[in-house]
């Protein structure tokens, strides 16, 4: 039994490194999906910061009626260019829609008149709001001009011998009390579905060619007049099956590992824990789900008649996994011992805890892993089940 | 020696064999010859263990199949319809793998695989993947790989289809040759004239019933004046009448 068990597991294992397209598509799939995911982080952090410390041209008309305003925004790095075409707020306004301009600031005409009056001096920021592109130059330009406004407020308050803490009854204190890599769950949460995905995809060509495959190229009789049990072929192919999984689950969080460092996550105020200690718990704590796979995908296979109708199926059943993390995402669920006996559900809770950096309770991970391997167990049974029938020749 | 008796299948409304009962002995080839649909392959494959029957009876060298299928399979090569090889395995690897299978030890399997690879003049694809082989090629590798465990019985469905002339030529010389080992080889096909010249015992199935078996001369002595093809012909169509 284990020795036929092992010649055959060997058999797939060395088949499949012969097809040089299967193996590329095996190796394409881990290696890419990190680089991927760290390119859209890049974008995504670029967007949002890189902007605040570089200085920003913008088009500031009627500039020569504020000078002080000038030097304030000058100084923080917001610089007028010339735009001599445009005169007045509609000008501008027209320009901005065109796309011309991300934001502009227009100082009304009458400004240096009601400056220093008690009637307020006018300043107009014009701005596209439904460019999400533009999201961070425009807040930054409004929290200029407005900052200039209140600390001229405060000097005169000041100047008229009243303190400026009069004009604000309430302090309001922000305390954030998420830990950096608590923040960067929201950003790396899509990384178990990363994972799971390439646990699975790792052996779904297996899966698929051991069964459905074998069955369409007729080498599936011949092999079952042989002096072997069904069980035994079957078992031996899903183990070859499980070895692929976890071949690409490995590679992935080695890609990972290494992306993660290129992420400039502290800019986001995150901080990634993802070294290669949390890699290998990642691996130990994923493990279990990919039995699981292994015999949910010979299983549908085996119902199949052809590579093709089996690749069809098998397209849904990689998304079955994320089921469990989508209602995770929808409602905020924390790990819970209840929660530990859903496979996948489990996995991607407990990879959230590791990357959050919060201990690991092993009774949680072995409740996982037990729970992933019974229903593995159950589904091997069937997909062995399904050999012994007479229709599995076709 | 092969033992069919009274065997019968039914595969939902469609009964595929009709109480079939023939013997095939060792040191003989036996052909079993039927248009397509006859029930050839639903025989093979039951003897071969694929399949089991809904009734009767088969035994292989005097052991049960459907009490020890098991040991029935260790006493049978199979040939099947189509090489069923696996295409990124070299023809060594193909051969191997049946062996590992069979439960040889690694000493013994090379000594086998070198024989065969050897008697059937494969040295020089062995060492390649069989992807790339002809028809030919395939059908030798697949009758090295069902030799590899030595057994005394072998099945062949529909062995020469497909190939050439030379092709078959040789593999009409290698089942001549097994049979001069005594072995107990049994073969389909739906073409007389391929196997006129080769088989010793006939015996002609036709909607899931045998319908006429016997030597090639005994049935030239039962229907004077008429050619094996001539007797094959009117043996199965009388059998369509019947069943309509």
């Amino acid at each position: 039994m284990m020795r036929t068990l092992l010649t055959v597991c060997r058999k797939e294992i060395v088949e499949t490194l012969r097809d040089r397209r299967t193996l590329f598509s095996l190796l394409l799939g881990p290696l890419l999906g990190p680089v991927l995911f760290v390119a859209i982080i890049n974008v995504a952090v670029s967007r949002n910061l890189s902007a605040l410390d570089e200085p920003l041209d913008l088009p500031i008309v009627g500039a020569e009626r504020a000078p002080n305003l000038m030097a304030f925004l000058s100084a923080r790095g917001l610089h007028a260019t010339a735009t001599p075409k445009l005169r007045n707020v509609d000008d501008v306004a027209a320009a901005v829609a065109r796309g011309d301009y991300d934001v502009a600031v227009v100082i009304d005409e009458r400004y240096d008149e009601d400056f220093g009056t008690d009637r307020a001096a006018r300043v107009t920021v014009v701005f596209d709001r439904s460019k999400s592109r533009a999201q961070s130059k425009i807040q930054r330009v409004q929290g200029t001009v407005e900052s200039y406004g209140q600390q001229v407020g405060t000097l005169r308050l000041v100047a008229n011998g009243v303190s400026p803490s009069l004009l604000r009854p309430l302090l309001v204190d922000e305390l954030d009390v998420s830990t950096p890599a608590g923040r960067s769950v929201l950003m790396l949460g899509v990384l178990t579905y990363f994972l799971l995905f390439a646990t699975l995809t790792g052996g779904l060509h297996l899966a698929i060619d051991t069964t459905a495959g074998e069955r369409e190229r007729k080498s599936l009789e011949p092999l079952l007049t042989l002096p072997v049990t069904r069980a035994s072929l079957l078992l031996g192919k899903m183990t070859a099956t499980v070895c692929y999984m976890l071949v690409s689950l490995a590679l992935t969080l080695a890609a990972f590992t290494v992306a993660l460092t290129h992420v400039p996550l502290e800019r986001l105020g995150m901080s990634s824990s993802f070294d290669a200690a949390t890699a290998l718990a990642a691996f130990v704590v994923l493990c279990p789900f990919a039995p699981l796979g292994a015999a949910l995908m010979t299983t549908v296979a085996s119902f199949t008649k052809t590579y093709r109708e089996a690749q069809t199926y098998l397209t849904f059943i990689l998304l079955i996994p994320t089921l469990p993390l989508m209602f995770a995402a929808l409602l905020n669920v924390e790990p819970e011992l209840k929660l530990m006996w859903i496979p996948s559900l489990s996995q991607h809770l407990l990879i959230t805890s590791l990357i959050k950096a919060q201990p690991l309770d092993w009774t949680f991970v072995a409740i996982s892993a037990a729970s992933s391997l019974a229903l593995g167990v159950v589904l091997g049974w069937l997909a062995i089940r399904l050999y012994e029938r007479e229709a599995i020749l076709g | 020696m092969i033992d069919v008796e009274n065997l019968s299948k039914r595969f939902g409304a469609v009964q595929a064999l009709d109480g079939v009962s023939f013997a095939a002995h060792d040191g003989r080839i036996t052909g079993l010859l039927g248009p397509n649909g006859a029930g050839k392959s639903t025989t093979l494959r039951i003897l071969s263990t694929v399949l089991s029957p809904s009734s009767g009876r088969a035994r292989i060298g005097g052991t049960d199949l459907a009490t020890s299928p098991l040991a029935a399979r260790r006493l049978l090569g199979v040939l099947p319809h189509g090489s069923g090889l696996y295409p990124q395995l070299t023809a060594r690897e193909n051969i191997e793998y049946y062996g590992r299978l069979h439960g040889l030890d690694e000493a013994l399997l090379a000594k086998r695989a070198d024989a065969l690879i050897a008697r059937l003049d494969l040295g020089a694809i062995a060492g390649r993947k069989a992807k790339g082989f002809s028809q030919g090629e395939r059908t030798k590798v697949a009758l090295a790989r069902a030799l590899v465990h030595d057994p005394q019985h072998l099945l062949l469905d529909e062995p020469t289809s497909g190939l050439d002339v030379m092709a078959t030529r040789h593999l009409r010389d290698w089942l001549r040759e097994l049979r001069a080992q005594g072995r107990c080889v049994l073969l389909s096909s739906h073409v007389m004239q391929e196997v006129e010249a080769l088989v010793d015992d006939l015996v002609i199935i036709a909607g899931g019933r045998v319908t006429l078996a016997g030597t090639p001369a005994e049935l030239s002595q039962r229907f004077p004046g008429r050619s094996l093809e001539e007797i094959f012909v009117t043996a199965v169509s009388g059998a369509e009448h019947a069943s309509e």
